[in-house]
């Protein structure tokens, strides 16, 4: 308990540490996952087919994997990040955008069709129908699932101990071994950081949908 | 096309042209990217020598070596931890939607709610600490803590969700001919919750494969850390080829494991062992959204038409 309460300090550095972590890399996530969105229902069939591709690989592929990619194969290319946080970012916004991609895509496919056929029927014009009627459809029953993203991406930030970034998990792996006595505290302590994070936002994600689901 | 229908009316004389040429230009597009980033690995020698470490490796090893160190150890003990991992998952994660929704007293079925939600919002890799550091077990026992623990809250979770999509008449029926509030449970909600969300459980799968990989950072001789000795003793210009088999064994794997998925839920969707709810649809769909929700780590099982 006392080790816990003397490191106090680095255990909020780490727990800043993985909020900077997941807002950075959700953010990148979130606008690369819409433009991946829209690749993926065009009608233009090469964009298609790579934001299909993109999809299948990326969430097919652990994320570890991602990491290990970023980390030791992507500097034999030349390319070198500083060592880190930035690494860290692209790794999981690559990896996140995949599955924004397949929320907002699976959200525009929850529209019937029987409401874009109304728009055009009505004289609505190709921008009115999706800016009226589809995508604000589209994006309540899409926003339940992104928070699932979210609260996936806030966890998946944990996989940075591995690669060199002093986040939470990190910081839990230091305190531990320097106090062995304390360790159960300490992961109690580290867990509660996690869940101040990860609770909010499920209850959040189950009211939206309660939400959305009676204004259907 | 099947997907854009909602967006795009049926194409006429221009927009057919239209679509035409912007193909050819992405097209296009698309290939000089790929060429410039093969010109690109060109350049860097990406193309010289390395790769023959997969068939005739230096130090006089040979690629049977490389290969079995590869596929048989590394793979194998991938393969052995998510195996040994997934049945617990399940069994564990069956019982806790069973104590939570069939338990008499609210102490029984809150604890069940609490340790669900507790283990459902911490990140695996937190987990494997715990039993590797604080319990101090071996990197394999971690890594199957970590998964067992991570995933069964999540199995739970996933089987709450398939009795929550289940028409209310179900349980009225069971009290109604005298069942108990556990034999209800266990007689008629939990055999049609788990054929509703057998899709999103075996997505789940897909997870836990993945989540092996975190083996890695707990030093238990998994495919990715395999990959790494063989650098290390091989030498650092062998890792792109290593690390490629490796991700091409990931991928593949997962890809058949997701497609079961799909098969799976186009099956579903036809059983005809499901009760329907009073309008006459099927509960998947009603659970589609509740599914989605779980299962948004994958995209599959959602209930939704797999994509193009």
């Amino acid at each position: 308990m006392e080790a816990f309460i003397d490191n106090f300090g680095l255990i909020w550095g780490g727990f800043l540490a993985t909020v900077s972590l997941t807002a950075v890399s959700g953010l990148i996530a979130f606008a690369w996952g819409t433009v991946l969105a829209a690749f993926r229902v065009s009608p233009v069939g090469p964009l298609r087919t790579f934001g299909t591709l993109y999809v299948e690989i990326v969430r097919n592929t652990p994320l570890t994997l991602m990491f290990f990619f970023w980390v030791f194969i992507v500097p034999t290319f030349g390319i070198v990040f500083p060592l880190g946080f930035w690494p860290a970012v692209v790794a999981l916004s690559l990896y996140t955008s995949a599955f924004v991609c397949e929320a907002l895509r699976a959200g525009i496919n929850s529209v019937g069709v029987g409401q874009a056929e109304a728009a055009r029927s009505v004289g609505f014009t190709f921008s009115q129908t999706l800016g009226h009627v589809v995508l604000p459809q589209a994006w309540r029953s899409a926003i339940p699932p992104l928070i699932s993203v979210l609260i996936a991406l806030t966890k998946n930030t944990s996989v940075a101990a591995g690669f060199a970034f002093t986040e939470l998990v990190a910081v839990s792996q230091r305190l531990i071994n320097a106090n062995p006595v304390d360790g159960f505290f300490i992961f109690v302590g580290i867990a509660a950081m996690y869940l101040v994070i990860t609770i909010p936002l499920g209850i959040l994600a189950g009211r939206l949908e309660r939400r959305v689901a009676f204004a259907r | 096309m099947s997907t854009s229908s909602i967006l795009y009316d049926v194409p006429g004389p221009r927009a057919k042209r239209r679509d035409l040429i912007l193909n050819v230009v992405f097209t296009l597009f698309f290939l000089a990217i790929l060429a410039f980033a093969v010109y690109a690995a060109y350049k860097k020698g990406v193309f010289d020598g390395r790769w023959s470490v997969l068939w005739d490796p230096p130090k006089n090893q040979t690629g049977a070596d490389v290969w079995h160190s590869l596929l048989v150890r590394g793979l194998g003990a991938t393969l052995l931890a998510a195996a040994v991992a997934a049945p617990m998952a399940l069994v564990f994660g069956g019982l806790l939607a069973i104590v939570r929704r069939g338990a008499r007293r609210r102490v029984v079925s809150g604890t069940s709610v609490v340790v669900t939600e507790f283990f459902r919002g911490l990140p695996v890799l937190l987990l494997m600490f715990l039993a590797k550091l604080v319990f101090g077990w071996s990197p394999f026992a971690s890594v199957v803590f970590g998964l067992v623990v991570y995933n069964l809250a999540v199995v739970a979770e996933i089987l709450r969700a398939g009795i929550a999509a289940l028409p209310s008449g179900q349980r009225e029926a069971g009290y109604s001919i005298g069942l108990s509030k556990m034999r209800t449970t266990l007689s008629i909600e939990m055999p049609q919750a788990v054929r509703i969300m057998l899709p999103a459980l075996i997505s789940q799968l897909v997870v836990l494969l993945k989540d092996t990989s975190l083996g890695f950072i707990v030093s238990y001789e998994e495919l990715l850390r395999v990959i790494k000795s063989n650098r290390d003793y091989f030498g650092d210009k062998y890792l792109l080829p290593l690390f490629f088999v490796g991700a091409g064994v990931y991928i593949i794997i997962n890809i058949l494991i997701s497609r079961l998925a799909i098969l799976v839920e186009r099956r579903m969707r036809r059983s005809k062992h499901v009760a329907r709810t009073p309008s006459g649809e099927a509960p998947l769909a009603e659970g589609a959204a509740e599914a989605q929700r779980y299962t948004a780590n994958t995209g599959y099982g959602t209930g939704q038409p797999p994509g193009p």
